[in-house]
């Protein structure tokens, strides 16, 4: 089964030959501001049937008693799930095969261990009455005390952070390095918990055919969803077709299948019937993952030149008490400034919170905030310009490993970036500039950058002879533009018209595209699509100059080029003719061919492959009350081959919004008793409104990269946020003269 | 499910006469009470609609003063000309409240009557001690999470802090609520903790607010609503302050002055005693500061939530600062 999307309801866009580099609108953007984008949760199968979970109100401790009975009794609720008679599962839930698989709370014991945790679940004819039935199972804890906050338990050193890296790593004597300086700084900066807060819940619709199973929901990897499942179910995953056409954004929440998810999958097979389960905005606050606290300390010594002697980041994270992701906050100063002598750490506690997870530029973001403000301090304590103290310590190569860079327009982002901002004019001392309304303004920069990474994908591309093509490949769209850039580079891969391709996606029975994540799915995907699109012309190409009716003939595959539907001779664009005809004589009704994307691994030993860009930031305070607004952003990123300027251009403004949300806004604020977030709604969670989003502009650094990939693609979705969330934090001390130190920075921060 | 009995009044006696029965509430905008309900703290077992009422969404303004019905919605008041030109604070603090989508929906009677956004209020499924909800349960916020508490007229049994904007303009201008026939200054409509939190207003079952209304007056005529908080909008008040000033005629000296205060307090708060220190006095800043500082006289705050204390005198003076400069 495939998607029936009619995304090309809207009219043609002006194109000269080439798809990529065009700047389309979202090719599903008619489908979702007419609301006939069916998200997961909008499914609703014949027979289904409501769960709600029931979630504990303790961080830890054990359920003692839940009253079911009281639950059954409630008109229209089917069954409940709990421990006792929860289906058997293949694998154990907190079995873990490899750091990418993590623990999920399947009712497997009466144990809760974490706020929100899952205790059972109630299955009922109407939301209503599930969720009433969820809330008559009054369940009663043997509580044990919360432990809460980076001071909270004793503090280990991880075995990884991240992905499987190292939670130590130096270069040089950092010691030596501080000890020579002729100017040093020390600061420690803290990060709080914060929730990904995707606008769509996850949500599940679930029904079972015998062994087989059909699932709506979002997903950021459909085959390692479907994999997990496999796994947990003991059935093929071949039996599991998952469906995710769209999702309300993801943010890495929806990287792993969450326990939730799978518990919708349980109750389904419980009752026999098919099931839906959507979290309410509270529950999200527990199972589904969240960007883990941060308390980290950097040390830099400088010559009397401004140059870094030594660069030491250590970062102390918190993690849960049952499973490993450490956010690799440290790492960020492994990238970004020459340095002799680099040292980075990590220390962490284990704390009654659900499972830390990959959050948007996971490390990234948190190590930024605190790397581009320490810089900052460094730069003042030289009595340097922070952008002439960047330049001064200018990466030539990757600091830690000594690798040059694929490429790195660096410079570039930062020239243009100042130069479009006005920053020439400040001046270096805080607290100097007011505007015609008494507010103190500030201007601050931060560097910005993110890994190019590249997972595995596969595509498929189909060539037919009435002059269309196909090509498929699962990919994941988050709401980025992955319908539209994909298509876009199908379309060149397959030298045909956009609207002459059939793109289809977000289907776990179409070819593995690998994950959206890692700002990595258009490099991984596009790349396999590209290649699916040069095998099937190949093949096309063989036909052709293979065949002495054709004016092709003989001109061998590398002198066949193919555009607009037809493949011409390299030496002489008067002789070709369309596929249809190449197809029709062949006596083929369609050809097809495959296609892969993954990491060089001669290129990826040998290169250090980064997007770069420069943000600058203003803000005004209000002086007695230390209101903070931000009134001006602009950003310069230079991340390689740019697929759709205007889908890449709202990847950035979105990521630089996230920054100004970063450094002023998002908090998860715990009872530190309960160890409750007593925050967990998008009221009280603060994220910029509307109103607080400035003018911003996003300027697009032209960069060629021939290492990354055949296509030039590093990725855009993460490094908005790096860099701007320390650029607004620098700018609050040009404002003030206070250095924010704890982020958010709120008004107590600047009462003074 | 639940189930509860919707009904939709189509007089002021029916409402008034359903609304008697146990276990009613009356329903305007539902932007209060149906989150209230979504998270347990209201179960209503009937809910008498009375967004369909006629003649209650009037606003009448002239030289005595304003009269604005119950069911009047905030962003029609917020955006009434006549609203803007003699209570600029009333029109101020509503268009600084909530958000867009919200103030279409919501009524003044709903606005007077929304209740605390004390997390552990709003969450009585993970926090069964909270006295307002329950009386003699205890209080979970004590001890807790406070950056958003009262930190004036609080007492022992709950530091819950009232959230609206509109009722501090209403407040400093000796606004009056109408309950049918019996009037009450908004004052004494909002009631103090004290021993029992769970009453908040002034109001006996089977009344309903019919409408409130304002007198007209040289200080409500010159007046500001100056709302302080991290985010630009969407957002109750770290502090704010509802200041109206009338001068002698030469333009210097105070002859009458109201300051109330948002977001610091459980219930909105007439600051009498900044008003007494500087009715009579040029406006100076300094004596302007120091007038200021009395209006968080008595403030018991609960560490998260001090900087309140410091804060509100500070808007105190800027807004009082700023009528004055438009003199
Ligand atoms: C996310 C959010 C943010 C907000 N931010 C702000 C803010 O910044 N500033 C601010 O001032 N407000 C804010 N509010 C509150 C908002 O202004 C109120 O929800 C709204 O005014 C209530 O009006 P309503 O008509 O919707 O009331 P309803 O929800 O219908 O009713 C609220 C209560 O009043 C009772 N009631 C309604 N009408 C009458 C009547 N005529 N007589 C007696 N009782 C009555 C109901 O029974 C119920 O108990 C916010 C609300 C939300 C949800
Ligand atoms: S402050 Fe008041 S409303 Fe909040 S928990 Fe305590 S008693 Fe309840």
């Amino acid at each position: 089964m495939t998607l029936e999307l009619s995304l090309n309801q809207q009219p043609a866009h002006a194109r000269q030959g080439s798809s990529i580099g065009q700047p389309l609108t979202r090719r599903d953007g008619f489908l979702k501001v007419t609301g006939a984008a069916r998200y997961a949760a909008d499914n609703h199968p014949p027979g289904m049937l409501y769960a709600v979970l029931a979630v504990s109100s303790i961080a830890r401790g054990r359920v003692a008693a839940l009253d079911v009975e009281a639950a059954k009794a409630h008109k229209g609720v089917v069954e409940v799930m709990t421990p006792k008679n929860r289906p058997a599962l293949a694998a154990d839930p907190d079995a873990k095969d490899h750091p990418f698989m993590f623990r999920l709370d399947l009712l497997q014991n009466d144990q809760v261990r974490y706020p929100n945790q899952s205790i059972a679940v109630v299955i009922a004819e109407t939301l209503e009455a599930a969720t009433e039935g969820a809330a008559l199972l009054s369940p009663r804890y043997e509580v044990m005390p919360a432990r809460v906050g980076l001071d909270g338990a004793e503090s280990i050193v991880p075995r990884a952070v991240g992905v499987g890296g190292p939670a130590v790593q130096h270069k040089g004597d950092v010691e030596a390095g501080l000890k020579s300086a002729k100017t040093r700084i020390e600061a420690t900066y803290e990060t709080p918990a914060q929730y990904h807060n995707a606008m769509e819940p996850h949500a599940i619709v679930v029904a079972w055919e015998g062994d087989t199973l059909s699932i709506d929901t979002p997903s950021q990897g459909l085959a390692m969803a479907q994999g997990r499942i496999a796994g947990l179910f003991g059935i093929a995953p071949e039996n599991i077709h998952i469906r995710s056409p769209f999702l309300g954004g993801g943010f890495g929440s929806k990287g792993m299948i969450s326990g939730p998810q799978v518990l919708g999958i349980l109750a389904a097979r419980l009752v026999g019937r098919p099931v839906k389960l959507v979290l309410r905005r509270e529950q999200m606050y527990g199972p589904v993952g969240h960007r883990a606290p941060t308390r980290q300390t950097l040390r830099m010594g400088m010559d009397g030149e401004g140059r870094l002697t030594a660069l030491d980041h250590h970062a102390k994270t918190a993690s849960s008490t049952f499973d490993d992701f450490f956010e690799p906050a440290a790492d960020a100063s492994h990238t970004l400034y020459a340095s002799p002598a680099i040292a980075t750490s990590h220390d962490a506690v284990r704390l009654d919170t659900g499972t830390p997870l990959f959050m948007r530029a996971p490390g990234e973001a948190t190590g930024s905030i605190a790397l581009e403000s320490a810089i900052d301090e460094a730069a003042y304590a030289c009595g340097m310009d922070p952008l002439e103290f960047r330049l001064r310590n200018y990466a030539e190569v990757e600091p830690m490993t000594g690798k040059p860079f694929s490429s790195k327009a660096l410079r570039e982002c930062y020239r243009q970036a100042a130069e479009t901002f006005g920053w020439a004019s400040r001046p270096i001392q805080p607290r100097l500039m007011r505007d015609a309304d008494g507010f103190l303004t500030g201007w601050g920069m931060g560097t910005a950058t993110f890994p190019a990474i590249m997972f595995q994908a596969e595509a498929r591309a189909v060539l037919r002879a009435d002059g269309s093509g196909v090509m498929e490949t699962g990919a994941q769209d988050m709401g980025q533009g992955a319908w539209t850039a994909f298509a876009q580079i199908a379309a060149d891969g397959l030298g045909l018209d956009i609207d002459q391709v059939d793109f289809r996606a977000g289907s776990s029975d179409l070819p593995n595209a690998g994950i959206a994540g890692g700002s990595g799915h258009t490099a991984t995907a596009g790349m396999a699509i590209h290649n699916a699109g040069a095998a099937v012309i190949a093949r096309l190409a063989d036909l052709a100059t293979g065949d002495e009716g054709s004016p092709l003939y003989g001109a061998g595959n590398e002198g066949v080029l193919a555009r607009g539907g037809r493949l011409y001779r390299r030496d002489d664009e008067s002789r070709g003719e369309s596929y249809a005809e190449i197809l029709t004589r062949a006596g083929l009704t369609e050809i097809e061919g495959h296609g892969k994307g993954a990491p060089d691994p001669a290129s990826q030993e040998a290169y250090a492959k980064h997007a770069h860009g420069a943000v600058f930031a203003e803000v005004k305070v209000d002086p007695d009350f230390g209101q903070i607004r931000v009134t001006r952003l602009v950003g310069a990123f230079a991340a390689g081959r740019v697929i759709n300027p205007r889908l890449v251009r709202s990847q950035y403004y979105g990521g630089m919004i996230w920054g100004v949300s970063f450094a002023l806004h998002e908090e998860a604020i715990t009872d530190r008793r309960s160890g409750r977030i007593q925050n967990a709604n998008l009221a009280e969670y603060h994220v910029p409104v509307n109103a607080d989003v400035p003018s911003i502009e996003a300027l697009l650094v032209h960069e060629d990269d021939p290492h990354v990939n055949a296509l030039g693609i590093k990725g855009v979705g993460e490094i908005g946020i790096t860099g701007t969330a320390g650029a607004v934090a620098n700018a609050v001390w040009h404002a003030t003269g206070v250095r924010p130190r704890r982020f958010p920075v709120r008004i107590e921060d600047l009462l003074g | 499910m639940r189930d509860f009995s919707y009904v939709r009044a189509n007089s002021l006696d029916a409402a008034r006469q359903a609304a008697a029965l146990p276990g009613a509430m009356l329903l305007a905008g539902g932007t209060t009470l149906i989150d209230l309900a979504k998270c347990g703290v209201a179960e209503p077992e009937t809910l008498v609609d009375i967004a369909h009422l006629k003649g209650l969404d009037r606003i009448e303004v002239n030289e005595r003063g304003a009269t604005i019905g119950a069911l009047a919605r905030m962003s029609h008041v917020a955006d009434h000309a006549d609203i803007k030109s003699r209570f600029p604070a009333v029109s101020e603090a509503l268009w600084q409240a909530a958000s867009a989508q919200i103030r279409n929906m919501a009524t003044i009677g709903g606005n007077l009557m929304q209740r605390t956004r004390c997390p552990y209020f709003r969450d009585p499924a993970n926090f069964p001690a909270c006295n307002k909800r329950q009386p003699g349960s205890g209080c979970s916020a004590i001890g807790g999470v406070t950056r958003g508490h009262a930190v004036l007229g609080i007492s022992d049994a709950c530091i819950a802090m009232y959230p609206g904007d509109l009722a501090v303009a209403l407040v400093a201008f000796d606004a009056i609520v109408h309950l049918g026939e019996r009037h009450i200054p908004v004052d004494d409509f909002f009631l103090l903790p004290g021993t029992t939190p769970d009453r908040e207003h002034a109001i006996e079952p089977g009344e309903m607010i019919t409408g409130i209304e304002i007198p007209g007056s040289a200080s409500a005529r010159r007046s500001t609503y100056l709302k302080i908080r991290d985010r630009q909008s969407y957002e109750f008040a770290a502090a704010s302050a509802a200041v109206g000033i009338e001068f002698e005629p030469d333009g210097r000296t105070i002859r009458d002055l109201r300051v109330a205060l948002g977001g610091v307090a459980t219930k909105p708060w007439r600051a009498r005693a900044v008003e007494n220190a500087l009715k009579g006095k040029v406006l100076e800043p300094d004596t302007v500061r120091a007038a200021s500082l009395l209006a968080v006289e008595g403030s018991v705050d609960h560490g998260a939530n001090h900087y309140k204390v410091e804060l509100a005198p500070r808007v105190v003076a800027r807004a009082i600062r700023k009528l004055g400069e438009t003199a």
